[in-house]
């Protein structure tokens, strides 16, 4: 089984309220962190190794679907080539930008 | 014959039986919709109620804008059927590309409910006939992604072409972008909001006015402006 990673994040100009909220509980406890953004991970699997077909139906999922271009950018789709843990599905992540 | 108005009922939806009930008192006849259906029997105009369609697990209305309703909502659209979206129903609009613009988190990051007064800046539309231009109203908010939002140049066009419908009297309740609570397309049959006109219909039911409590009906024009474009279309 292959696996192709999508992630969103919401765009730079566009206000981010969980990702200022996280920023403000990391500077409570210390953290240096002047700025937290929040995406979005997904993982989208597939039978048999990813191909460029896959690839291209996972670009146009992201465009269509996964993300909405008024608010949000498409800032990575890639194969991952290793077997993900079982609980990795379409999961959250918070990314942190300098 | 009374102007027949589809309510649509999606996994999620919350608010569909207000609805139904406003478009009753109003003096319409509400035809009850579900997610899945592929037509539209046969109803005049078409709201789209408040809740968390298919538990907004994607974004606010993501999922419901591609569900085969919101499909047949968009064709019918284009060919001038009035549609109404409250709440979520506004949020599935403008994923659906009816509305411009999108909906983000309230931007203190709480969910806030309050009776919310309202400029109506747009009196023309196919759901906002019945009010004067400039009418204040006050209708109940409740939300936690009413943060209206677009780039620089969509919103300039809106203010530009009257496609803003209704702004935020008071304290802006969620961030949204210069106090926009509503807007329309161009045509002006599409119309979508954040506060909830279906909760202000009836007397005892609705929001404080002076002397009053509990009493404010002036959501009910939304629903007697769809019934009177209908009955003089």
């Amino acid at each position: 089984m292959g696996y192709i990673v999508v992630e969103v994040m919401p765009k730079q100009e566009i206000l981010d309220p969980q990702g200022k909220a996280v920023a403000g509980a990391l500077a409570r406890q210390g953290h240096p962190f002047t700025d937290v953004r929040q995406g979005k991970r997904f993982t989208l699997a597939v039978d048999g190794p990813v191909t460029e077909a896959h690839l291209a139906a996972a670009r146009a999922a992201a465009e269509t679907t996964l993300s909405n271009p008024i608010i949000e950018d498409v800032v990575g789709i890639h194969a991952v080539e290793e077997d993900l843990p079982a609980d990795s599905g379409a999961a959250i992540s918070a990314e942190v930008t300098a | 014959m009374s102007s027949r108005i589809g309510v649509v009922t999606f996994p999620g939806s919350l608010d569909d039986r207000d609805a139904q009930r406003a478009v009753r008192l109003a003096g319409g006849e509400p035809v009850a919709l579900w997610h899945a259906d592929t037509d539209l029997a046969g109803v005049e105009a078409v709201v789209l109620p408040g809740g968390f369609s298919y538990g907004d697990y994607l974004r606010a209305g993501a999922i419901a804008s591609h569900s085969p309703i919101v499909r047949e909502i968009v064709t019918a659209a284009g060919r001038g059927l009035p549609v109404l979206g409250i709440c979520n129903g506004f949020q599935i609009l403008c994923e659906a590309h009816l509305l411009p613009g999108a909906l983000i988190r309230n931007d203190h990051q709480r969910f806030l409910c309050r009776d919310q007064q309202l400029e109506v800046t747009n009196a023309a539309t196919a759901w906002t006939n019945q009010f004067a231009p400039g009418q204040q109203i006050t209708i109940p908010l409740k939300n936690g992604e009413g943060g209206f939002v677009a780039d620089d140049a969509t919103l300039d066009r809106l203010e530009g072409e009257g496609q803003v419908v209704f702004r935020y009297l008071g304290s802006n309740p969620n961030g949204s972008l210069r106090d926009i609570a509503g807007v329309t397309n161009e045509a002006g049959n599409v119309v979508g909001l954040m506060p909830h006109p279906e909760h202000a219909v009836q007397q005892g039911y609705g929001p404080d006015v002076a002397g009053a409590p509990r009493s404010g009906t002036d959501g009910l024009g939304l629903f007697a402006s769809a019934i009177r474009s209908l009955v003089s279309a």
